[in-house]
């Protein structure tokens, strides 16, 4: 199944949850910040989301800046 | 927000006090300022500016030969009418004077369009009494529509208009607006404007701004000189023409300093301000709004206004006449006020040339 | 005297901010801020791009700071909104900072986006702190759109080249009614402290930190210099030179007769 993951597509196997696709690719949940289509998910919803065909996410971080 | 908050703010402002704690020092503090602050202007305007006049002079006349140039723009006045309902108690044309009332045919516009146009000028002030019935906008129009044909610029000194009469007004050709409050404290207002439209302070008070709103390109505002404390009318209105400034970045501001003047009706002057006082006017509002228009009319003498020049004066009025109709009819009308600076506008050219300042006859013209 | 610095509904006692960027590493972060006295921080999000751990930057800024993201990345106004929307969400307080760039070579902002996204997030209840590049009309935009303050560059990002655009900061602090901050471009203690002697109300300082041979010292000497600036101009500078007296002066004709 391919979704959009920080603007890229990605192949992703079916059922995965956002909290799964984070942990295989080795994210500490208390560092990033993730935007499901285009909305704001909590920490708390990750597990309960799965992701389906063309969904898009993007992980974010805060960095330093000025 | 109009300008009469900015009046509220400083309505109570114990000036006395903030004159008396005005030193030498602070004063020469704020020679050195880029920018000055509105308390700076009023202590610019407190007697204890009065000791670094000649520095301040200096630092006004370098200021305004930076943003001006040795230029003065030359306009003449041309009365229309003098009807009026208003009873000021200090003005010659007040409703309650016996004088003879009139005001000009169009035809009447164009012979003295024509006698004015000979001298080569091009900026022109037209004023009438307040008489919606004798003068209304639509005859300041037509008036309007035959000066075009000899004037590329037309101001207006005329009572308060609402903003789409401006407008009405600045389509007809009409660029310019003269609205001189009179007087800013409130208080005196009220006392000295018995009767009439004019009793209404606001209305007045925001007049300016309805024609900026309006688009119109140049504004000068002014206290008459003689009716209250000069110091704290000079300093409202500077905060007037610097509220303006700010609000309408696009509009030429300027203020005219006028004393009053003998005329009929005999009002004598309730506050004497002495040529010192007038010139130290001048030069605050020059450090104050660097860019800021003064336009001085020939209510001043010749050989005052020929002193003032270097001071910060932008614009000066030749071959004035205050009566109406006064260049073309042969007897000798009754004036709004008796003028001290008669000389023509040839005269006038030769003085500023002498001073070493170009007369300006046209500085624009719209293109339409 | 007591100078509070009232600024997008907090009172602060420092008005010197500070970037978090080009850090060696963000442990150093705490003693940067308590060596400059610094309340404010600036942080930018970015999309995770290594898949690799990596600390969370927010876990190094004390706890008594406001943090101000900023929305560097955005190349328009809607952008600099999705972004301003998301920090906001993540928990970072209303304050934002937008930073509009779609110009790669000098990393100039887009003022015309700038007034957009400040007109929209104003409108959200954000303290909008726009950077800019000074323009007197376009700060009067931001003033309008409802902007915390107006943010102009002194030269371009990160170029420590001091306050080139002096002239035109003068003419936002004169004209424009909201605080006045210096972004970018500081690149010593001195440029700070002339910045506040103008009458900024405060200074936005990174990269001249952060490149520091020794950021803490450097940081230490920054907010002792905005503090000497602010000072310098609530003294009111004395006069530095009085006219010379003219040799035709211009007021004598009032003593004659």
């Amino acid at each position: 199944m391919k979704i959009f993951y920080n603007g890229r597509e990605l192949i992703v196997e079916d059922g995965s949850t956002i909290a799964g696709l984070l942990g295989r690719r080795g994210l500490n949940p208390d560092t990033v910040i993730v935007e499901y289509n285009y909305r704001l998910v909590k920490k708390e919803e990750w597990s309960s989301i799965t992701l389906q065909e063309n969904d898009s996410i993007e992980v974010l971080r805060f960095v330093g800046g000025g | 927000m109009s300008f009469y908050q900015k009046y509220l703010r400083y309505r109570d402002f114990d000036f006395n006090e903030f004159f008396n704690s005005v030193t030498v020092a602070e004063v020469g503090r704020i020679l050195d300022k880029h920018r000055l602050s509105e308390l700076d202007y009023l202590a610019l305007l407190s007697p204890a500016a009065e000791d670094l006049l000649e520095e301040i002079a200096q630092r006004a006349h370098r200021l305004t030969v930076q943003h001006f140039g040795r230029t003065i723009l030359l306009y003449t006045p041309m009365y229309l009418a003098n009807y009026c309902v208003n009873r000021c108690v200090y003005c010659g044309f007040a409703a309650h004077n016996q004088i003879k009332r009139e005001k000009l045919t169009l035809e009447e516009v164009e012979a003295e369009a024509r006698v004015i146009a000979a001298t080569g000028l091009k900026h022109i002030l037209i004023l009438t009494g307040e008489s919606r019935h004798h003068s209304p906008v639509s005859y300041i129009r037509d008036c309007v529509k035959v000066l075009k044909k000899y004037f590329t610029s037309i101001s207006i000194e005329i009572y308060p208009l609402e903003e789409a009469e401006y407008g009405e007004l600045i389509a007809a050709g009409v660029d310019g607006l003269t609205l001189y409050q009179e007087v800013y404290n409130e208080e005196v207002y009220g006392q000295l404007h018995l009767a009439g439209p004019k009793r209404d302070y606001l209305w007045r008070l925001e007049a300016p701004e309805r024609a900026c709103r309006a688009g119109i390109r140049t504004v000068n505002v002014g206290a008459l000189l003689g009716l209250h404390d000069w110091r704290s009318e000079a300093f409202f209105t500077g905060l007037h023409a610097n509220y303006l400034q700010n609000r309408y970045t696009d509009v030429e501001v300027s203020i005219s300093p006028p004393r009053m003047r003998p005329h009929v009706g005999g009002f004598p002057p309730r506050v004497v301000v002495s040529d010192k006082n007038l010139v130290q006017y001048i030069l605050a509002f020059r450090l104050f709004m660097p860019r800021g228009g003064i336009t001085l009319s020939t209510r001043e003498s010749a050989t005052l206004r020929d002193r003032l020049l270097p001071l910060g004066i932008t614009k000066m009025s030749a071959g004035s006449c205050t009566a109406v109709g006064g260049r073309v009819k042969g007897e000798e009308p009754v004036g709004q006020f008796d003028i001290s600076d008669d000389r023509d506008v040839r005269a006038m050219v030769s003085m500023l040339y002498k001073q070493g300042y170009q007369p300006v006859f046209k500085d624009w013209q719209t293109l339409d | 005297m007591k100078d509070v610095f009232h600024i997008g509904g907090k009172e602060l006692t420092s008005r010197l901010f500070l970037g978090t960027g080009k850090y060696s590493s963000n442990q150093m972060i705490p003693s940067i801020m308590e060596a400059s006295g610094a309340q404010v921080v600036t942080v930018a999000m970015r999309r995770v791009d290594t898949d690799f751990e990596e600390e969370n930057i927010l876990n190094h800024i004390p706890a008594h700071c406001v943090i101000m993201p900023n929305t560097s990345g955005a190349r328009n106004a809607r952008e600099a909104v999705r972004i301003a929307r998301l920090a906001r969400a993540a928990g970072c307080g209303d304050w934002i900072k937008i930073e509009v760039i779609s110009d790669n070579r000098y990393l100039l902002p887009d003022n015309y986006e700038t007034i957009k996204a400040t007109e929209t997030l104003a409108a959200e209840g954000f303290k909008v702190f726009p950077y800019m590049s000074p323009d007197l009309m376009v700060a009067k935009e931001l003033e309008k759109a409802g902007a915390a303050a107006v943010m102009p560059l002194g030269a371009p990002i990160g170029s420590n080249r001091g306050l080139k655009t002096k002239e035109l900061i003068r003419i936002l602090i004169e004209e424009i009614s909201l605080p006045i901050i210096v972004d970018a471009g500081i690149g010593k203690p001195s440029e700070a402290a002339e910045a506040m002697e103008m009458g900024a109300a405060a200074v936005l300082v990174n990269t001249a930190v952060a490149t520091a041979r020794d950021p803490v010292v450097m940081a230490r000497a920054f907010g002792l210099a905005v503090q000497a600036g602010r000072a310098a101009f609530l003294a009111g500078p004395g006069a530095t030179r009085r006219y010379a007296s003219a040799s035709s002066p211009l007021t004598g004709f009032l003593r004659e007769d």
